[in-house]
């Protein structure tokens, strides 16, 4: 079962408890967008076989959204944050990153 | 090839079965292919077959980085039916559907289709009314469905609760030449067919990249070396993602396990296809006896082939209030298949950015019943370089147009 930690509350919080959002860090467009631009927003995704940067709500919990980078393989949670972030943090890519390299490449 | 008959059976009975022969050749891969398809499933091996049948074109090769069937085509619940919304999803399941009636002659291979019906049931006023306007929309489109109260619904399947605690059965819709196909068959078939052609089938064969010379695919890069081809089509579900961003571009596409499981066999009970859309569940009786249910799909992307375990305890909550008397059965196997889901939940058949690749995929949870269908289509497709009147609507264009083929029965659930 998938666990996360809600970096608000610090609930460590199974599936059940969460709501899954979908693609984290998507460059919201508006009025005045192009076409290939809104249906980037909308549709296009990167669906990696990896580390995916996704949004979840702590639905069951106190509510809160908040992000969190996963491995869609092997289900490994690296961390969770803040969802007022425009980018994942330094320190949670530097320990993605010595993740894989432990693991060997990929 | 050796055709299967009664009279081979009979010869091959007083030969010890000596002389029957491979089903279909595992060649070293050539230099080059007029067409080269990636993933050898159900939908690749299809369009393969089609490309050979309809159009002439043999100098192919279907790539697969696993074993023969060993995705979803392997994974799934074998259900058949055609009873969808939208004209162009009706057009292009219904074709499928109606390909599998003769499957088995066409292929010399029993695909063992069993056209025993498929109800779904209607358990809220909302489905009901959604249930009579499919039946209205199937009447005109030409797909035999008719939208049955809860007696008739009784008397086809004597197994069900009615009266559940949450959502008694008010109705259901239902499609007597639905039904099943042995699905690894229906692989096995298409490829033995592919293969007296004269097209090679590579297994243990991955795609690991795509080159293309100003802006037109030249050669794929594989774990057996590199092969040119002319054209390229990618028909690899889950993996669709992947295979795009080789090739240089990005698909509306997000991959999710969808779970399924098998109880233990026991007597016939079931002789139809029961899906309940509003409890989450559907349930066949396979051949051997056992109890064949379908669950969810997880809601986030992920590639594990397994599936959360919740699902199965909702999916099998709803189906023992469905049908009280599987209350004690054990389930035996469990498994995930990993579905590529669509933003609008019908699939793309469809030309790319890059000259000589297409893709068919998107199928998410309904690839089984489509496989003829779909391989026909795509056939064609790649065959004219232009979409031919299945496949035309389901354009990965429709996305940036708005021009969407919303299918609510699809709803990410039951197939």
């Amino acid at each position: 079962m998938l666990t996360l930690e809600c970096p608000y509350c610090g609930i460590k919080a199974d599936e059940t408890e969460l709501a899954p959002g979908g693609e984290a860090h998507l460059k919201r467009q508006g009025p005045g967008a192009s076409d290939e631009e809104f249906e980037g927003y909308m549709f296009a995704r990167a669906n990696p076989k990896g580390v995916h940067f996704e949004r979840w709500r702590h639905a069951m919990g106190c509510g809160k959204w908040f992000l969190a980078a996963r491995d869609t393989v092997t289900l490994e949670v690296y961390g969770t944050y803040p969802a007022q972030t425009a980018a994942p943090p330094k320190a949670l890519m530097e320990k993605i990153e010595k993740r894989q390299s432990d693991r060997g490449g990929k | 090839m050796r055709r299967y008959s009664a009279f081979a059976i009979a010869r091959e009975a007083l030969r010890h079965h000596a002389g029957w022969g491979r089903a279909w050749a595992s060649p070293e891969p050539k230099k080059r292919y007029d067409v080269i398809i990636v993933g050898a499933g159900g939908h690749g091996l299809a369009t393969a077959y089609y490309l050979g049948k309809n159009h002439g074109i043999t100098n192919v090769a279907v790539l697969e980085k696993g074993w023969l069937g060993g995705g979803n085509t392997g994974r799934n619940t074998t259900i058949i039916r055609s009873n969808y919304l939208q004209d162009p999803s009706a057009a292009i399941y219904e074709k499928a559907r109606s390909l599998y009636e003769t499957l088995s002659q066409d292929l010399n291979m029993n695909v063992m289709f069993s056209p025993r019906g498929v109800i779904m049931l209607a358990q809220t006023h909302h489905e009901v009314r959604g249930y009579q306007r499919t039946a209205h929309a199937n009447a005109l489109q030409g797909v035999a469905t008719e939208f049955i109260g809860p007696a008739r619904v009784k008397e086809l399947v004597p197994i069900i609760n009615l009266d559940g605690p949450r959502y008694p059965v008010l109705g259901g819709l239902w499609q007597a030449r639905g039904g099943t196909a042995r699905h690894d068959t229906v692989a096995w078939g298409y490829a033995r067919a592919c293969s007296a052609m004269g097209m090679d089938i590579i297994q243990n064969c991955a795609v690991t990249g795509v080159e293309t010379e100003s802006g037109q695919v030249r050669a794929v890069n594989t774990s057996k070396g590199r092969i040119e081809c002319g054209k390229l089509a990618l028909v690899v579900a889950g993996h669709s993602s992947e295979l795009a961003e080789m090739a240089g571009f990005r698909l509306p596409i997000e991959s999710v396990a969808l779970q399924a499981l098998v109880s233990e066999p026991i007597k016939p009970c079931m002789d139809v296809v029961v899906m309940a859309n509003t409890v989450h569940g559907y349930m066949s009786q396979s051949d051997k006896g056992e109890m064949v249910i379908g669950g969810g799909t997880d809601g986030f992307n992920n590639y594990t082939q397994r599936g959360s375990f919740h699902h199965i305890e909702e999916t099998v909550r709803a189906l023992v209030e469905t049908f009280p008397m599987i209350s004690r059965l054990k389930m035996l196997r469990q498994w995930g298949g990993i579905v590529d889901m669509t933003g609008d939940r019908s699939p793309i058949l469809s030309k790319t950015p890059v000259g000589g690749v297409y893709v068919n995929c998107g199928w998410g949870t309904g690839g089984f019943k489509s496989i003829p269908g779909s391989g026909w289509a795509m056939a064609e497709l790649v065959a004219k370089d232009a979409p031919g009147p299945l496949a035309a609507p389901f354009g990965m264009e429709r996305f940036r147009e708005g021009r969407f083929i919303d299918e609510s029965v699809a709803a990410g659930v039951a197939h």
